[in-house]
């Protein structure tokens, strides 16, 4: 066995020295230390187009506060992750235990949060999501490392329900989500709470994520109802409307957030018209701050901030608070985390924002619908519904006491009808 | 009966959809025996090329068919300067292919972004028909006439030309074809520019309905190595009755056993596969 190589010998004597450099350096001087942020974007793959929005979210947030968050510079570590879970895992590790990182600001996908939950515990590591929904993150399996600067899968959904049932006084709605969590999660949410506001839901189709064409749920779809609940990510909600549009649209769409999100309502035409959808963040909502912000990510970026945008940069807002809070000492951890699960914002895209006791925001939501308007298509909001929680109109504890929202959760009691 | 009707329209128009995307593959696969899995790429490229050229002002039938020169051009030149180095070695081919699907994509993200676009059917063609009481769209109607038409010209040229003798005495066996004087170095390279142009057609073609999006090319290829292995590599006829074969299994598949939605793509591949290894229209391929 070798017991001392020379260059274990030079690195020991390194660490010596900055050991001892470290010792002489003044207290002030740490403030200039900058804070090591990881985070966590997608580049490649079929993620890519949310990574780059999140990345111009983030970029605008430290532009605006000059490359300081709460008083110190920002060393910014950017990792691309795929879109692949095990990337998310290797980069992660790389993140903590290459670079030393402080605090984590991503994944993008709520597989990506998933697959690092464990390791994020493991080592401690305070991480915030800029768009990870999956509702068990900040309920049922909550991560004392782990706040979420996004709406869950269903929380805004839950107020759409509502609204559907209340306002549009729709009486049966079919719905058609992508199969998988996070069109479960939303629908489950839509819903609970247009059921239990008197509506029904008498047909519920779950095409594959990648489902080539959807022609043929498109033929299935009922047209007795009153409208139908879309809810896509990505891409999909793009296919869908444009394919729903094609087939003579016989019935209104009234959709999840992310089907018309600002970040794809630029690449639809005249079919998202009309569509009425709920969200957590709305460009064009008239919340403290969201005005300058959204008019700033247009002047720099050219296009209407949505989810992943206003994400990633309420994520850097949220540190910016917390850091101001510990005054800058981002390293001792646990004071961060407290500080960061206290944070508070008067203003920015959600205008007043307070997170729960398992770190979800409380925050307004929208409902609002598409409008073609100087030139191009914008959600318009028809009415807000102020400091929304993740668990609604009820309480926690009754709420967790419930399975997480799925495919068989809420029951379907009306289908068929 | 309207069910029936509307669902089996779905079919076709899925059917021909998936015909354009694996004939040229098909083509490419019998004659040179190359499994291109750069094929989804090009498809995805073809897109990408016509919703340029349609954004550059020109109609959508002469972005299919710039569209489907340029990627045509490009399967060329890959034959021409990087899979004839490899000729006769399986393997290496596969990744090649494999590898040149990667930087095209890439190379796409990099020069349109990751925003999927929509790429929207010719004004003539958009709206939607009443065939009884089922509503079709319109665009959809001439998916499936085009692939037939498409299907025709691909047999007449097989069957009734010259040039399609040469194909298919080099597909049974080059090496005789050879000695009776047909160049097979031309005729691999036409073959290969003939299967890539169709895949960038098939890219336009199938844009409105699919939209045009960063992973497009990852969805398309399991389709298109699918039919193939449905129907038979290298059989015009197999790719044919392969991509319509599965167009209804899957349309009335997930409709009638909604459960089955992920595996009934692969349910009739596991049973052809396990009676007629070659596929429903292969032959042994020496």
């Amino acid at each position: 066995m070798p017991r001392s190589t020379p260059l274990g010998r030079s690195v020991r004597a390194g660490i010596c020295a900055a050991a001892l450099l470290s010792l002489s350096v003044p207290a002030a001087f740490a403030q200039q230390v900058p804070i090591k942020l990881g985070f966590m974007t997608v580049r490649s793959g079929a993620l890519a187009a949310g990574g780059k929005q999140m990345e111009e979210g983030m970029d605008y947030c430290l532009a605006e506060r000059g490359g300081k968050l709460g008083g110190r510079p920002v060393e910014l570590i950017t990792v691309d992750t795929a879109g692949q879970p095990a990337t998310t895992k290797t980069r992660a590790q790389e993140l903590v235990e290459r670079a030393k990182v402080d605090v984590i600001i991503g994944p993008l996908a709520a597989f990506e949060a998933l697959a690092i939950d464990d390791y994020i515990r493991q080592v401690g590591v305070p991480t915030i999501s800029p768009s990870a929904a999956a509702e068990d993150l900040t309920q049922r399996k909550q991560n004392p490392w782990f706040i979420r600067a996004v709406g869950t899968s269903a929380q805004a959904n839950h107020a759409l329900g509502e609204y559907a049932a209340k306002d549009m006084k729709l009486k049966r709605v079919a719905t058609i989500g992508d199969d998988f969590a996070f069109g479960h999660e939303t629908t489950g949410g839509f819903q609970r709470a247009f059921e239990e506001n008197g509506g029904k839901v008498v047909q519920k189709l779950w095409p594959p994520l990648n489902v080539a064409d959807y022609g043929s749920y498109i033929s299935q779809l009922r047209t007795d109802v009153d409208a139908i609940y879309a809810s896509f990510a990505g891409g999909n909600g793009l296919r869908f409307l444009q394919q729903y549009s094609e087939y003579g649209a016989p019935v209104k769409v009234i959709a999840q957030m992310t089907t018309v999100d600002e970040g794809i309502l630029k690449s639809m035409g005249k079919e998202a018209v009309g569509v009425i959808s709920s969200g957590f963040y709305t460009a064009t909502q008239d919340a403290p701050g969201n005005k300058e912000f959204a008019a700033g990510i247009r002047a720099k970026f050219g296009y209407d901030p949505g989810y992943y945008t206003a994400g990633a940069y309420v994520a850097c807002a949220f540190l910016d608070e917390a850091v101001k809070a510990v005054n800058g000492k981002v390293e001792d951890k646990q004071a961060l985390m407290k500080a960061l699960r206290a944070v508070k914002l008067d203003r920015g895209p959600y205008g007043e924002v307070t997170l729960d006791e398992y770190g979800n925001p409380v925050l307004a939501v929208t409902i609002r619908k598409v409008e073609q308007k100087d030139g191009r298509l914008q959600n318009v909001v028809l009415k807000t519904y102020p400091k929304v929680s993740q668990f609604w109109v009820y309480d926690p504890k009754a709420f967790l006491a419930n399975p997480v929202y799925s495919r068989d959760f809420p029951a379907s009691k009306n289908i068929g009808n | 009966m309207t069910f029936w009707v509307s669902q089996s329209l779905n079919s076709l128009a899925l059917g021909g959809l998936l015909f354009m995307l694996a004939s040229g593959f098909s083509l490419i696969f019998g004659l040179m025996r190359v499994a291109n899995l750069a094929h989804g790429a090009l498809f995805m490229l073809g897109a990408y090329l016509g919703l340029a050229a349609v954004k550059a002002g020109l109609g959508f039938w002469a972005a299919a068919l710039t569209s489907a020169l340029l990627v045509g051009l490009l399967g060329g030149v890959m034959e021409r300067t990087l899979l004839r180095r490899l000729a006769g070695r399986t393997l290496p081919q596969v990744l090649l292919t494999l590898g040149i699907a990667f930087i095209i994509a890439d190379a796409c993200l990099m020069l349109w972004g990751g925003d999927p676009m929509r790429l929207p059917a010719p004004p003539e063609l958009s709206g939607a028909v009443r065939i009884g009481d089922a509503v079709f769209p319109r665009y959809r109607v001439f998916v499936i006439v085009a692939s037939a038409a498409i299907a025709l010209a691909l047999w007449l040229l097989m069957e009734r030309t010259r040039a399609g003798a040469m194909i298919r005495a080099a597909v049974d066996d080059v090496g005789m074809a050879q000695a009776i004087g047909i160049s097979s170095s031309t005729l691999f390279t036409a073959v290969f520019c003939l299967g890539t142009a169709l895949a960038g057609l098939g890219g336009v073609i199938g844009g409105p309905i699919l939209s045009v999006y960063p992973s497009l090319d990852q969805d398309m290829l399991p389709l298109a190595l699918l039919v193939v292995i449905l129907g038979g590599a290298g059989s015009l006829a197999g790719a044919f009755v392969g991509a319509y074969a599965i167009g209804f299994i899957y349309t009335f598949g997930q409709v009638l056993v909604p459960d089955l939605a992920y595996v009934i793509l692969f349910l009739p591949m596991v049973a052809v596969l396990s009676v007629a290894p070659q596929g429903l229209f292969g032959r042994r391929l020496g």
